[in-house]
């Protein structure tokens, strides 16, 4: 019921959107029940009598509360099911829309990894990964999988990583961050040596279920404080792989740290250093300062990006980390969705914007 | 500059939003207790589609620690996507409030027969001088 009087004027231009790889979209299943066809039968009657048990104590969903429901975009709830759960509905809203070439998805719920009952999480992890490739790489072949792994027990991710190797809906390993040991200890090594083995980057991504508080100082109160806790949990777990050897033993390891902020990296690397020059003794197995190993073996993706107050400090960030390590990502459907438009606080020139935008991650995950 | 006839007032009663597109733009018009404020529908922060947003009121610190207020109640809309909230009647943000605001709209109602007296002619629906109607100036 719209009607204009005299003059009308000329609607807005249309935004021109630039081509991207978003290296963060988390599809998810409509409900928790349309796991049950990708697994066995011994294992579906598992799921539905008893379900999966994170290792997080005495309760089922996540840590905390998030900022909207399901902590996803209110405008991301498809006709039926939950945000992430309909293809056709991903496509309109975000791939076609935001002119997404290259989607990486991580499969972050069910935290099958993170699943106490270390054969069910071998199970689960299986089951995932076969329904991203029926329900979502091989029906639009934008999307690109990581390989959902139960990476507490090394010897089982192993095999999942290698039983998916050379498949072509797979371009990375994924992990969650929390997990029951910093991942630079040798349990994990088995990860590492087959990611190597496959040519895979391993991702980790925020959150997940490591059973102890999500700072290092204890249970925080609000949403607010886990949201900033995941830098601390990255950083912890990024020093552990640096200092136990991780990148001297598998040289060819390229480590993702999807959604835990990027600001910290240059920090700590220069901490690591300093502190490496006085006790570098203690830690024969490293032959380079630590700045050096993640140098060479670590990426961030952007989202949810720092917005410095004032802007221009954005510039020195990326310049610290290396434009050739930031990979742009939106956290599609999720509430802190970053606009790829928008979502960089300041303007780069052409050959970052399309090294940031779309070029690393190609690279990265082999789609030159 | 123009004026755009949206709809009856009827349509928009108090506590309520009317969606409407002005000019070529999607605008969010809002009725407190009868008084009309319309914004833009995209959020100045990173473009989420403010039409959509949750209304609140304003919850903020008393004097003592612990101690709360919550006023202002639906006239505060929070984008779905980050959940900034924009005070409907000024369309400034509570985060930053200089530097980040909602544009608005003067959206005033004007009977049917000033409509139909004044300079303006009405293109696509039927204003009857009985009516009063929700006029965005855009």
């Amino acid at each position: 019921m719209n009607m204009e009087l005299p003059a009308r004027p000329k609607p807005g231009s249309a935004i021109v959107r630039p081509t991207i790889a978003d290296c963060d979209i988390h599809p998810c299943l409509a409900k928790p029940s349309d796991i049950l066809p990708y697994l066995p039968k011994r294992w579906q009657d598992h799921a539905m009598t008893y379900g999966m048990l994170p290792r997080h104590g005495y309760q089922s969903g996540p840590a905390y509360p998030k900022g909207q429901p399901d902590a996803a975009r209110l405008d991301s709830w498809p006709p039926d099911g939950r945000p992430g759960s309909d293809l056709s509905f991903m496509q309109a809203q975000h791939l076609d829309a935001n002119q997404v070439e290259l989607g990486i998805m991580t499969v972050i719920a069910p935290a099958a990894g993170a699943a106490q009952n270390l054969d069910y999480s071998a199970a689960l992890a299986r089951a995932l990964n076969e329904w991203q490739v029926a329900e979502w790489a091989s029906k639009d072949s934008r999307l690109k999988a990581s390989i959902v792994i139960p990476y507490e027990d090394g010897a089982a991710a192993a095999a999942e990583i290698d039983h998916w190797a050379g498949h072509d809906a797979f371009v990375q390993v994924l992990l969650l961050s929390r997990t029951a040991e910093p991942l630079g200890q040798r349990r994990y090594w088995p990860i590492y040596e087959a990611a190597q083995r496959a040519r895979l980057p391993v991702g980790v991504h925020a959150f997940g279920y490591g059973g102890y508080p999500v700072t290092a100082g204890g249970w925080p109160s609000y949403y607010i404080e886990e949201m900033v806790g995941h830098s601390q949990c990255c950083q912890a777990l990024l020093t552990s792989m640096v200092i136990e050897g991780v990148f001297e033993r598998y040289p060819g390891t390229r480590m993702v740290l999807i959604e835990a902020g990027l600001a910290w990296l240059p920090s700590l690397s220069w901490r690591l250093d300093k502190h490496w020059s006085r006790m570098r003794d203690e830690t024969p197995h490293l032959r380079r300062p630590p700045s050096e190993y993640i140098r060479d073996h670590v990426w961030l993706t952007t989202q949810p990006m720092e917005e410095p107050e004032k802007r221009k400090h954005f510039h020195d960030i990326v310049e610290w980390i290396g434009i050739d390590r930031l990979l742009f990502a939106t956290d599609y459907p999720h509430w802190d969705f970053d606009d790829p438009l928008w979502a960089v606080p300041v303007k780069l020139d052409e050959a970052a914007r399309q090294a940031l935008f779309l070029d690393n991650a190609k690279a990265l995950y082999g789609r030159a | 500059m123009a004026r755009h006839v949206i709809a009856p007032a009827s349509a928009l009663p108090p506590g309520e939003r009317l969606v409407a597109e002005v000019a070529g733009r999607k605008v969010v018009i809002f009725n407190l207790d009868g008084a009309y404020f319309g914004l833009f529908g995209r959020c100045p922060h990173q473009g989420g589609d403010l039409c959509l947003g949750r209304t609140t009121g304003l919850v903020e610190a008393g004097a003592e620690p612990g101690e709360y207020s919550y006023t202002r109640r639906g006239e505060i809309l929070r984008c779905p996507w980050h959940g900034w909230e924009f005070d409907i009647r000024t369309g400034r943000s509570r985060a930053e409030p200089a530097r980040v605001r909602a544009k608005t709209y003067d959206v005033e109602v004007k009977s049917g027969a000033e409509l139909f007296d004044g300079p303006y002619q009405a293109e696509t629906i039927v204003v009857s001088i009985e009516q009063d109607y929700i006029v965005v100036q855009a």
